[in-house]
């Protein structure tokens, strides 16, 4: 890999379900260390490149190149080892696990190996303390011992975000992150991806949040009806004319859809 | 020790081991309805041997346990592939085929059963259930029983996770049928004598309620479950003939309704597990349980770079 190749390259990708065609085409890079939006009414397909991108699904046409590899091929379950984490919109923790046993199955690329299978993950365990430093370092630290299916849901969001950083990927994929959260959750949130972002990890995010998109992403891609409609600069998002069409469109259907 | 309780201390010291091969599947999400199957290999396959050339009960076992562990493995990528309700009757199916391969062997007695020579005493048993209990507990503390409850809970985000799932389903399974077939081996030593009839759909029916109605979310569970199931009946035993003459002392043979004789104890029994499963679905000892048993154990705060 050159130093001046993307670390993630789409290009023309397309995927459809029985007839439904849900992205067409979409092609474009993420450089290493940017932060990057992407944004779309709903349904515009963005979940569904996220599901692409981790091997969710295989794509119908194109190429994913990950870290100067070509990806479509590798199996899912191989993809959080080369990197690329992700978090889920509706949140996909294991609930009857407790709070620090998802952060270690977050863990489960890196500890590698059948001898790691067999090893214990109790008490003084390296693993067990790194999982309960990684909740720390989110504020986190009062709820290791919890099982996941009690804790409230903003809790739930975080412990998402940081069981994908467990496994130290190149590139953190969150889907929705401050989806009910509240300003301060979603502000806290910030500074905690900031920070990732400023370690040298890189982020792509799906997000509603304008104001957090704004605030954390230099750059953005938008996705309307799984085409992509702009890739540019965050800041001149909102008065890219396709943008607006998009979203004032989407909104006009919605309200003829209520009336 | 009398050979009542000599007897009993075996047969819970069987279904404990028993009970553990089924719950390591089921903890990862895997309904095995075919454990008598399972255990009938391992004991006429530990009895058959003993039988035949009169080895030493250390090896019969030992070859119990290893051909139900194989046979496990084998089974385990086909029978895995199904899901849900398939899975159970892929694994009631093939505890029949077992039954029917057995009934119809010469060399395995058919019908008639086959005498095990090679008698081990209670204590056996119960060592070798408490080698298993720490056995099972151990292995629910290492990342392999991390990733078998993960894969219980949900088996695509363990994929992407990094987990191979098939691989651990399928080591779950193979584990879990060798503890079965140590369950049968020990079974056939201590009472000398089987016959495929005692490895009947009841017996799996049984031991999977065990491990359900004990809970499968820790190792805790088929423990507590499989005690309870087979000391509950022998304490009904003579609880219930006393309630008897008590209640005929109080209001005469014909009171109310008939008081209640021994046929009662599978009555009692059939309804407590329609109770338990009402109220405590996730069957007598959950996680949460566990963890608030558990002393407070201080967490590390140091902020590392
Ligand atoms: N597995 C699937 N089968 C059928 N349709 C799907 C599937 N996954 C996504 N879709 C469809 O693709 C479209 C885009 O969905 P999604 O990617 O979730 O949108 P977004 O995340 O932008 O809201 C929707 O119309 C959705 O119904
Ligand atoms: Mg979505």
């Amino acid at each position: 890999m050159s130093a001046h190749s993307p670390l993630l390259s789409l290009k023309d990708v397309s995927k459809g379900f029985f007839g439904l065609q849900v992205i067409t085409d979409v092609s474009f890079d993420i450089a290493a260390g940017a932060r990057m939006a992407l944004i779309g009414p709903n349904g515009a397909g963005k979940t569904t490149i996220f599901n692409l991108i981790s091997g969710v699904y295989t794509p119908d046409k194109g190429q994913i190149n990950f870290a100067g590899q070509e990806i479509s091929l590798v199996p899912s379950r191989k993809r959080i080892g080369l990197g690329l984490a992700r978090s889920f919109q509706n949140i996909r923790l294991m609930p009857h696990l407790s709070v620090v046993e998802n952060i270690m199955l977050g863990q489960q690329s890196q500890a590698g190996g059948l001898l790691s299978m067999a090893t214990p993950l109790m008490g003084r365990s390296r693993w067990r303390r790194e999982a309960e430093d990684l909740l720390a370092r989110m504020n986190l630290e009062t709820y290791p011992g919890e099982v996941v299916a009690t804790l409230p849901y903003g809790i739930r969001k975080k412990i998402e975000v940081v069981r994908a950083l467990a496994s130290n990927p190149k590139l953190l994929m969150l889907d929705e992150p401050a989806a009910g959260l509240n300003p301060n959750e979603t502000a806290s949130l910030r500074d905690f991806l900031m920070g990732i972002s400023e370690a040298g990890t890189t982020i792509l995010i799906v997000e509603h949040d304008m104001g957090l998109v704004r605030s954390l992403c230099d750059q953005a891609i938008v996705l309307n009806f799984g085409r992509k409609i702009y890739d540019g600069l965050t800041r001149d998002v909102q008065e890219d004319p396709l943008v607006l069409e998009a979203y004032l469109g989407s909104r006009h259907a919605q309200e003829n859809a209520h009336a | 020790m009398s050979g009542y309780w000599a007897g009993i201390l075996s047969i819970l010291a069987i279904n404990i081991i028993f009970a553990y091969g089924i719950f390591i599947p089921v903890a990862s999400g895997q309904l095995n309805l075919g454990g008598a199957g399972f255990q009938a290999v391992g004991a006429y396959s530990a009895g058959w041997l003993s039988a035949s050339f009169g080895l030493p009960v250390s090896v019969t076992i030992a070859f119990g346990i290893i051909v139900t562990g194989v046979i496990g493995v084998l089974i385990a990528f086909p029978i895995l592939r199904t899901k849900g309700v398939y899975l159970v009757l892929a694994t009631f199916a093939f505890a029949e085929v077992i039954a029917g391969a057995i009934l119809s062997s010469e060399p395995l007695g058919g019908a008639m059963g086959i005498s095990v020579p090679g008698y081990i005493d209670w204590y056996v048993s119960v060592i070798f259930a408490g080698l298993v209990t720490v056995f099972v507990f151990y292995l629910m503390a290492t990342r392999f029983g991390l990733t078998i409850r993960a894969i219980h809970d949900d088996e695509d985000v363990s994929d992407l996770m990094g987990v191979s799932v098939r691989n651990v389903k399928v080591a779950a399974f193979g584990i879990g049928a060798a503890l079965t077939g140590l369950s049968g081996g020990l079974y056939a030593h201590s009472f000398s004598y089987i016959e495929i009839q005692g490895f009947n759909a009841l017996v799996s029916i049984y031991v999977l309620l065990y491990v359900l109605l004990g809970g499968t979310q820790t190792a805790w569970g088929p423990l507590v479950g499989a005690t309870f199931f087979t000391l509950l009946p022998e304490a009904l035993r003579s609880v219930l003939p006393a309630t008897k003459n008590f209640l005929v002392t109080l209001f005469g043979e014909t009171g109310i309704v008939a008081p209640p004789d021994e046929s009662w104890r599978f009555v009692i029994l059939g309804a407590l597990t329609v109770l338990m499963m009402v109220f405590r679905p996730e069957g007598l000892v959950t996680r949460t349980m566990v963890e608030r048993l558990q002393f407070w154990r201080p967490v590390s705060r140091g902020v590392t770079q």
